[in-house]
Formats: C-alpha cells, sequence, structure tokens
C-alpha cells in the first residue's frame, strides 16, 4: 500500500510504503516546490502530514518529534522546544497564534 | 556598609563564644541591620567557627567539618565582623569595659554577649584524666576519639542519655564492642518513662550494644601505661574496656562570668532577666551558659536560638523577651526513632496518660492529656512519625480521640490526622519557631527553607512541611498515567510487561488508554524497559518511543543537525584514536570541541551522514558515548598515581572500568561520575552522581553531586572501600536510583527527597534485603550490554530511518547550511527563515 499526499489542492503524489512509517513515528516527504513535509501513522494505523518546519526555531525538524494525544487530539510535540501541533488542524496547542499548514494524506 | 573598626562613635559588641547559638546571634544582629551600625568582635575558642553540634555525630558517617560549618561563606566579611578563632576570652573588666583574649589582644566594649556554652561534666572518679578517657562536645573530641578507637576494641560510655547513646552508636560505628554505663533504672532517663526506656532498651540492646542500668561508675582502671583498661561499676562487678567515653550531662560554662562579679546559680548558669540581660546590664548571657528567667538552664539549641533573638531584639531597642521554652525533642538515635514532647512526664495536676506498647515491635507510645482532652504532652518510641503533628497540637483538644492518635494504622486508627487539622499559629518548627501560617505562604521546601529557616535546625518538621507544601496535579507522571514513575517501573518489573501499549491500554489513566500516550511518558516507559534490559532500544515498538536523540543516536542542534559524541572511558585516548576522530571530522566537515566531559564533540552532521561517520569510528574502536541518553555519560578522571606525585590510587584505571561497567545504563535522568587520585580531587567527583576519591586505604565514595542549575555537593556514603566493595556498592546505588526516582530526577534531588540515611541503609546495610535483586539487575544489564551504534550499523532495517527525506532518501536537507567561524563551521541560521515566515 502506497501513501500518498495532497501538496496543492487536487493533486495527488507518492511518497513511500505505508510501511515506512513505524506506528507512533514520522518521517520527512520533500515536496516538489521545496517545502518539506512531515508524516506520522498513529497506532490505528490513521495517517497525518503537516509541515515540517517547526516554526519556533525555523528547523525542518517535526517530523523527528514524538506523537501523542491528549484530550482526543493527536499531536506532535517538536523535538526542539517541545511545544505541540495538532496533526489534524496544525495548531499549536501551546501557543494560539501559531499554525503549520496541514496535507491532506490517503492510502491508494 | 561594614563599619570600620575604631571609628568615632561606632559602638563595640564582643560577642564571646561562637557555638550554635552564637552564631544565630550573629545572624540575628545582620538580619537587624545592627552589624551596619556597630563594631561586632568575635572571640571563638574552637580552632574553627561555628559549626553544626546537633549533627555531630554524622561526623562518622561522613560529614566533614566543613559540612557541619554554619557560617554561610561570606557571612563575616559581608557584615564586617571580625571573628577570632582560637582565642578564648580569659577576663573581662567590667568596670573598664574590656574583655581580655588569651592572646593578650583587649577589646573594649559597649555591649558584651556572653555564648559560652556547656561543659561535658565528668564525675570525679578516681582515673577520670587516664589515657583514654573522653568526652562528646566537639569536633576536636570526635577525631581523638576516632583516632584512640583505631588501637582499641572495646568502649564503654558513661551516661545513658540522649548523648551517651549517641556516642555508643559512634564507638559501634568505629568497630568497638560497645557498653553503656546508667545510673539510672533506664536509658535516657530525662526524656521517656519507664514504659518508653524499656521499649528502647530491648532495641538498643538487639542492636548488639551493652547496656548497663542501675549501675554508677566508681572508678576508672588504669594500667601501668597510664592508659584506661576497665572500670569498676557500683555493684562490684569489673567491665575491660579500652576507652571510656563520659557523656553525664552538661554544665554551663559560667566560669567568666563569677570571675568577673556576675550573678549566677546555686547550679550554675549565668542569671539573666526576660531580655537575657545579666546582673550588668552592658553584659547578656544567650544559650546554654544562661539560667533564664524561669530558672532553668536550657540544653537544647531551640531555645537558646530563641534567647540569641531576644539579645538582638533588645540591643536593637526592639521590645522582646524570653520566658521559657519547650522542651521537646526528635531523636533518631541508632536508628530508633525517639521523641517527647510538652509535658511528657504528666506532671500537671489530674492528667491522664493514654499508652499503646508493642514490646515485640519495640514500639511504645504515650500521651498526656488534660481531664479536659487537651493534649499537654507524650513520648514515643519506635516510632514517632506522628511526632511532627502530635507537637503543634499540643495545648489543644485534637480532633480525634487520643486512642485513635496513638494506635497503629488498621487497627482503628482513623486515616492519618493531615496537617491540614492545623491551626494557623501551630509551631511545626520548633527550632526556629515558625508556625503553619508562616509556611504556608511559601511553595517549594527550598523557599520556606530560605525564607522561615523552618526545617534547617534538626530537620525533624520537614516531613510535615512538604505536606504542608502544595502538590502539583495529583502526582501523576502526565496526562496519560496517574502514576509516578516508580510506581511504572514496578509494574513493568513485577508484572513484566515489555510494550507501552500494554502498559497504557491497562495502567493508563481511563480517558488515555487506547490513546498516542504523549511525549512526557514515552520516554519514561522507553527508558524503563531499557533498564531492566528487555533489549535494543530502537526494537519494535520501543523505537517509537525514544526521544527523537535516542531516535538517532545522536543530539540535534538548533538547526536539525546533529552532534556525535564518542565515548572516550575515562577521558584517556591513544595518539591513533585522536587522529582518528580528526580524520572524520575533517572529511565530514565537522566542527570539532573538547566538551566539559572530557571527551571529544563533533557537530553539523546531517541525519544521512550519521551510519557513515559511526561506520568509521566502530571501525576504529569507538562506541557510543550516550551523549544522547538519559544514560550514563562520562566518567571523568584525574591522571592519579601512575604519573601524579600525590596520586595514591590509579583514578585513571577505576575511571575507565567504571565507565565501562555502567556505560548504557538507562536511568530517569543522566548519570556522571568521576574519580580522583586524591583528595585534591582534581576530577570534581564530588560534584558528580557517583563520584569516587582515592584514599591511602581504598576508595571513598560519594554520591549525589551535581553540577548544572543546582549545584550539590556530594555526600559520602562510604569509606576505604576496596575495588569489589565500591563497585557493589555503586552498583545497588544505581539500581535503587534507577527504580525509585521520578521521571528527570537526578540522583541529587533523589537523595535530598529520599534521605541519605535511607540510602545508605539500603545500599550498605542492605536494610529492604533487596541488595541481591539489585545486583542480579546490574550483571545483567553488563552482560547484555551491547554498543548502539555497532549493532545499527548491521541492520539495514534500522539503517532505513537515516534519511533526510523519505521519497527522496538521497537528497540532504537542503535547509541544514553551514557557514565558517573562527576556521570552522557553525549552523547558518538564515536559510531557516522561510520568505514571509521568520523563526519565532
Ligand atoms: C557538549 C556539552 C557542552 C560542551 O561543549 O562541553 C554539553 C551539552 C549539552 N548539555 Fe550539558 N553538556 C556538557 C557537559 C555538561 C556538564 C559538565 C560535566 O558533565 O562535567 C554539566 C554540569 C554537570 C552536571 O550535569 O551535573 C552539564 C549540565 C547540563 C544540564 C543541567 C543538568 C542539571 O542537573 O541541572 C543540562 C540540562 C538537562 O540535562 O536537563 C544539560 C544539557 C545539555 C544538552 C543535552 C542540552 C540539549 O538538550 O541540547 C547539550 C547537548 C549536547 C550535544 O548536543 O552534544 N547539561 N553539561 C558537554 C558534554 C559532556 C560530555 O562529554 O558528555
Ligand atoms: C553530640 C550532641 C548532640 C546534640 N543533639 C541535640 C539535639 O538533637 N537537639 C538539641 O536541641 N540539642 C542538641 N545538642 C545540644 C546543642 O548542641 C546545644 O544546645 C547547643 O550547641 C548550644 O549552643 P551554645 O552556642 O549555647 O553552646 P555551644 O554550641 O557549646 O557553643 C559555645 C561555644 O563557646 C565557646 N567558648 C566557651 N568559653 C569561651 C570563652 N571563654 N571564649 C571564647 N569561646 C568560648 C566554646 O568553645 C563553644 O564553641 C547536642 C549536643 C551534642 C554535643
Ligand atoms: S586528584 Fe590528586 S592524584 Fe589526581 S591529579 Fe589531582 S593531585 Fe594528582
Ligand atoms: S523542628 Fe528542628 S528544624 Fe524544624
Amino acid at each position: 500500500m502506497k501513501l500518498e499526499l495532497s501538496p496543492v489542492d487536487g493533486s495527488w503524489l507518492t511518497v513511500c510504503d505505508m510501511d515506512a512509517l513505524t506506528p507512533g513515528r514520522g518521517m520527512a516527504a520533500l515536496l516538489p516546490d521545496g517545502r518539506q513535509a512531515a508524516l506520522f501513522r498513529d497506532r490505528s494505523g490513521k495517517l497525518y502530514a503537516i509541515d515540517n518546519r517547526d516554526p519556533f526555531t525555523g528547523a525542518q525538524v517535526l517530523s523527528r518529534g514524538l506523537i501523542g494525544s491528549a484530550d482526543g487530539r493527536t499531536f506532535v510535540a517538536s523535538p526542539l522546544l517541545k511545544q505541540r501541533f495538532d496533526l489534524e488542524t496544525g495548531r499549536c496547542l501551546d501557543d494560539d497564534e501559531v499554525t503549520v499548514a496541514v496535507y491532506p494524506v490517503r492510502t491508494a | 556598609m561594614p563599619n570600620t573598626p575604631g571609628a568615632a562613635n561606632t559602638p563595640t559588641i564582643v560577642l564571646v563564644g561562637h557555638g550554635m547559638v552564637g552564631q544565630r546571634f550573629l545572624e540575628a544582629l545582620a538580619e537587624r541591620g545592627t552589624t551596619e551600625r556597630a563594631r561586632v568582635v568575635v572571640l571563638c575558642e574552637e580552632p574553627r567557627p561555628a559549626y553544626d553540634r546537633v549533627q555531630l555525630t554524622s561526623y562518622f558517617s561522613g560529614r566533614t567539618p566543613d559540612d557541619l560549618s554554619m557560617v554561610p561563606d561570606g557571612f563575616m566579611a559581608e557584615h564586617g565582623i571580625e571573628l577570632h578563632t582560637d582565642d578564648p576570652a580569659v577576663a573581662v573588666d567590667r568596670a573598664a569595659r574590656t574583655v581580655t583574649a588569651r592572646s593578650g589582644a583587649t577589646f573594649a566594649y559597649d555591649t558584651l554577649v556572653l555564648a559560652t556554652g556547656s561543659y561535658p561534666f565528668v564525675p570525679p572518679v578516681p582515673g577520670k584524666d587516664a589515657t583514654g578517657c573522653f568526652v562528646y562536645r566537639t569536633i576536636e573530641d570526635l577525631l581523638a576519639i576516632e583516632e584512640y578507637a583505631k588501637n582499641s576494641t572495646t568502649g564503654a560510655v558513661v551516661g545513658g542519655g540522649l548523648l551517651g547513646l549517641e556516642a555508643a552508636g559512634a564507638l559501634k560505628g568505629l568497630g568497638l564492642d560497645a557498653h553503656i554505663v546508667e545510673f539510672a533504672p533506664r536509658l535516657m532517663p530525662v526524656q521517656v518513662d519507664e514504659g518508653g526506656g524499656a521499649a528502647l532498651l530491648r532495641t538498643i540492646e538487639g542492636m548488639g550494644l551493652q547496656v548497663h542500668t542501675g549501675v554508677g561508675t566508681q572508678e576508672v582502671v588504669v594500667g601501668e601505661d597510664g592508659a584506661v583498661t576497665g572500670m569498676r561499676l557500683s555493684d562490684g562487678s569489673e567491665l575491660a574496656t579500652d576507652l571510656v567515653v563520659f557523656s553525664a550531662g552538661v554544665r554551663p560554662r559560667d566560669q567568666l562570668a563569677r570571675d568577673c562579679g556576675l550573678e549566677v546559680g546555686e547550679r550554675g548558669g549565668v542569671k539573666v532577666d526576660e531580655q537575657c540581660r545579666t546582673s550588668d546590664p552592658a553584659v547578656f548571657a544567650i544559650g546554654e551558659c544562661a539560667l533564664a528567667a524561669d530558672g532553668r538552664v536550657y540544653g537544647l539549641v531551640a531555645p537558646g536560638y530563641e534567647m540569641a533573638l531576644t539579645a538582638a531584639d533588645t540591643i536593637a531597642g526592639q521590645e522582646s523577651a524570653f520566658t521559657g521554652a519547650d522542651l521537646s525533642t526528635k531523636l533518631k538515635l541508632l536508628g530508633v526513632d525517639v521523641a517527647s514532647f510538652g509535658d511528657a512526664h504528666g506532671t500537671a495536676e489530674g492528667c491522664l496518660d493514654v499508652v499503646y506498647a508493642d514490646s515485640r515491635a519495640g514500639i511504645y507510645k504515650k500521651l498526656v492529656v488534660s481531664p479536659e482532652g487537651a493534649l499537654l504532652g507524650g513520648v514515643l518510641v519506635g516510632d514517632a512519625d506522628s511526632y511532627g503533628m502530635l507537637r503543634p497540637l499540643t495545648g489543644s483538644v485534637p480532633p480525634v480521640s487520643p486512642e485513635q492518635l496513638v494506635l497503629p494504622a488498621g487497627a482503628g486508627a482513623p486515616v492519618a490526622l493531615g496537617p491540614e487539622a492545623l491551626p494557623d499559629d501551630a509551631v511545626i518548627c520548633s527550632c526556629h519557631n515558625v508556625t503553619k501560617g508562616a509556611i504556608c505562604e511559601h511553595t517549594t521546601l527550598p523557599e520556606v527553607k530560605k525564607c522561615t529557616k523552618a526545617g534547617t535546625g534538626c530537620g525533624s518538621c520537614v516531613k510535615v512541611i512538604q505536606q504542608l507544601l502544595p502538590k502539583s496535579g495529583d502526582g501523576g507522571l502526565c496526562g496519560c498515567f496517574a502514576k509516578t514513575r516508580q510506581e511504572l517501573y514496578e509494574i513493568v518489573q513485577v508484572l513484566r510487561i515489555t510494550s507501552y501499549a500494554e502498559l497504557l491500554d491497562r495502567y493508563g489513566r481511563e480517558a488515555a488508554r487506547g490513546g498516542e500516550g504523549c511525549e512526557i511518558c514515552k520516554p519514561v516507559v522507553a527508558s524503563i524497559l531499557a533498564s531492566l534490559s528487555h533489549g535494543y532500544i530502537l526494537e519494535g515498538e520501543q523505537a517509537a518511543l525514544q526521544d527523537t536523540n535516542d531516535h538517532f543516536l545522536a543530539n540535534m542542534q538548533k538547526n536539525g543537525s546533529y552532534s556525535i559524541v564518542p565515548r572516550i572511558p575515562g577521558g584517556e585516548i591513544t595518539p591513533e584514536k585522536l587522529i582518528v576522530i580528526g580524520e572524520v571530522a575533517r572529511d565530514f566537515g565537522l566542527y570539532t570541541k573538547i566538551t566539559g566531559g572530557q571527551r571529544i564533540d563533533m557537530f553539523g552532521a546531517r541525519v544521512e551522514q550519521l551510519p557513515a561517520i559511526w561506520a568509521r569510528l566502530v571501525d576504529a574502536g569507538f562506541e557510543s558515548g550516550h551523549a544522547y541518553g538519559k544514560a550514563l555519560r562520562t566518567v571523568k578522571s584525574c591522571v592519579g598515581q601512575t604519573w601524579c606525585r600525590y596520586g595514591v590510587q590509579d583514578s585513571v584505571r577505576m575511571a575507565i572500568d567504571l565507565e565501562l561497567r555502567y556505560r548504557g545504563l538507562r536511568a530517569p535522568h543522566k548519570l556522571k561520575s568521576a574519580v580522583s587520585g586524591c583528595q585534591r580531587e582534581c576530577a570534581e567527583a564530588q560534584s558528580k552522581d557517583f563520584g569516587v576519591i582515592a584514599t591511602a586505604n581504598g576508595w571513598n565514595l560519594y554520591v549525589g553531586g551535581n553540577g548544572g542549575a543546582t549545584p550539590r555537593h556530594a555526600d559520602l556514603l562510604a569509606k576505604d572501600l576496596s575495588d569489589a566493595e565500591l563497585i557493589r556498592l555503586i552498583d545497588r546505588f544505581l539500581m535503587y536510583y534507577i527504580r525509585t526516582a521520578e521521571r528527570l530526577e537526578r540522583t541529587a534531588p533523589w537523595v535530598e527527597r529520599i534521605g541519605l540515611d535511607h540510602v545508605r541503609e539500603v545500599v550498605v546495610e542492605d536494610s529492604l534485603g533487596i541488595g541481591d535483586e539489585l545486583d542480579a539487575l546490574m550483571a545483567r544489564h553488563v552482560a547484555r550490554y551491547r554498543d548502539e551504534w555497532a549493532e545499527t550499523l548491521q541492520d539495514p532495517e534500522r539503517l532505513r530511518r537515516f534519511v533526510s527525506f523519505v521519497n527522496a532518501p538521497e537528497t540532504p536537507d537542503p535547509s541544514v547550511r553551514f557557514m565558517p567561524e573562527r576556521d570552522q563551521i557553525k549552523p547558518d541560521l538564515t536559510v531557516l527563515t522561510l520568505e514571509g515566515v521568520t523563526a519565532r
């Protein structure tokens, strides 16, 4: 099974095999325009993709954070300064003013 | 501004005696600003400034005279106080208002304060001055006893009071066969009643101390060489002994006062009024040398402190009075809790006793209550946990019946009466007279200690203080687990749980079960699984739990690149290996730096370069240095005996041995160590989680040291150990720490929390009987250790994660860029600022 991601409206990009993702951890993907996406798979097999750039440091590292859940929301904690980002909405759970982009994902 | 000595119209205060109370008096002067207005001169008889006499015995368990000092660094200089050590006052001329010191120096005073304390009373028995007779009062006394004990096998203490028991415990600790001779029919006759004495006796005898009560010492038997050989007792028997310690009470040191014509009590003590003024209004007396206005001479430190405050207030022109004090004490004598408080002997009219005794368990508790039900006092032996609660309740009618207060938990006792039940004006710390209300104004223990001094005296109130301080949350680890790290450790170990998911789904909070967990508990559980040697840390599900640094076996830097720290055990490295590091760093263009941990860090590697770099390092014989893990970091060493003219052991070899033994050991926080070849301590072992210092006879082991933001000097755990003993104690220390510490709790706060004595009991004396189990766990760790990088390199599956992009494994991350600085590289942060989006 392949994992696909939509970097711009409507288009789909094949990224990797599903099993390249360890449940609970992420991987980064390079998008055609030079942006980077962080892909995650949770325990139940659900997929997420958000921008890989940590807005607090500028480093492309969100894919290397730990994922978790609180109050029913699944999040990733940045490996640098530990701010958490909701994987479905991109909203930073520790700072209302910050959001990262979210990309649609699917399997095919 | 400190005053200028001798400046015109600056009054001079002369303090005679720099003991515990003298020091408290100086602090009180400084707190009131008096040191800025007056010249303060201190005459101190002992060779060192004030130290904690109450904790004197802890010298034998490793506290150094420096540890016992009560004078904060720089205190005297900061307040312009002139301290003359080793120079006692020998005469006072009250008419001329001068004091003359032994050195001949004479000081004019406006106010004179006597804080000369007490001297140990030695009964006038023949032979009392023989070689081998000692008293127990000063550090010098202890040093002399320690020295003499080296050539002795038996020691006897005259006096079975509080100090006598402490002294006897110390003699036993020095390896002597110890006897206690007490004239009264029971031990600690002043503090406990008959029932308490009986419970105490059983326990003390159970520890191998020999107690002779109801007999007096008639003569010290002296051999031909003038040294003690035994004691003749009042029942006609003779006790053979090499050493005698007199501990038959103390007498106020009032000679100086007598000689200059001040009024003294019939049975000694410088008479003072409620302001602590003697019969000469220019002279004050405080502490154990004073006969207080209530007609008592107080032999405890807390009343002495109150007198110090009263005298300082009076000198500063503030109203204050000392009218008497509570004689409560709580002691841990030879491991037995003994406490007495209030009217312990039930002398009040019509009072009643409530007694609980369990002689098998060595427990005796008695409460004295008034006919109206008010708690008047009590005696607790064997289990004094409730002392902190009962003492402040004294004088009031407790919220539950007195029977319930003495019954053991589970036998009809109420759910333990919490300190919440206390009124705000209940005195929690009697050493410093601090109320519950004053404590509750603060939120942390260090803050309470700093602002109120509560808990800094005998320490017996600390437990209650902690109960009064706010807890954060419900004490659970995080939003996923209501349990502490220690509880999770026990669950994982006992139930042999091997997966995070299983732990979360079975033992997590209801709402968190089936969820993803979180960034707090995942690494904690990963560490527990690793400590219990459940295999390679990147295996299967464990991979998903590790913090990113553990996941990539390297430390992430601010631009997403990694640093690499190969292990260099003990800091020893061959030229060949140094060259390899140089070559690798050069070939990969890495920034190179010597770390604070005696090894070399290479910075600026991209994630996909890590395996290639490590392939070269592993090839050259390097292993992972675990700079990324909550694990053993480094064991620093000094050059030691092999080269250094002072070294007494091979500190480098020991450091290497320790580093190789504990490498890879996962713990609640990082672990650091060091080994110094002699007391000069060039390796800074006393700032480490476990530090080792060589002695002529082996090794001294220190634990609980810390650098970082909250530095802490390590405590001596055991002395003069052989190699094997040293390693065994460290094994147990580490395993016990791993088992019981909380998340990110380093050994320093852990030791503070659970208490050094407890650590020593478990680690050295195996009081919990888990020594073998801890040994086995460590043996398993040592046997199973494998280098994480060597293993990773052999497994293509594991290597897959070392790519910047899952869809472009060959492409380096373009955002990781560098620029030059001082002939090396540094992160180029400009590329991290996207067009229109700056890093926050
Ligand atoms: C590299 C080094 C600085 C250097 O260039 O010298 C260093 C670097 C870091 N230290 Fe350190 N510490 C380094 C020696 C020390 C020392 C000195 C020592 O070990 O003798 C101390 C004080 C001693 C101590 O730990 O008690 C020290 C006290 C800390 C602390 C405070 C710990 C504390 O208990 O307060 C932290 C923060 C933490 O661990 O929570 C820390 C955390 C860190 C971290 C992990 C911060 C981070 O999360 O990025 C740094 C990452 C290292 C990396 O990327 O490679 N580092 N750090 C040193 C590595 C030594 C080694 O060879 O392993
Ligand atoms: C082993 C031990 C355990 C104890 N345990 C406890 C306990 O658990 N709880 C408790 O409350 N109390 C305890 N005490 C008692 C406590 O130590 C004393 O109450 C306290 O030290 C009294 O303080 P102080 O300043 O009056 O006297 P000290 O601390 O004795 O200080 C007096 C100082 O004055 C010096 N001095 C005397 N004459 C002169 C002179 N002419 N010129 C200059 N200096 C002079 C002395 O050398 C001494 O240093 C213990 C005592 C000992 C020895
Ligand atoms: S600690 Fe002692 S043996 Fe080691 S280098 Fe320093 S002086 Fe030499
Ligand atoms: S009661 Fe002694 S320190 Fe508080």
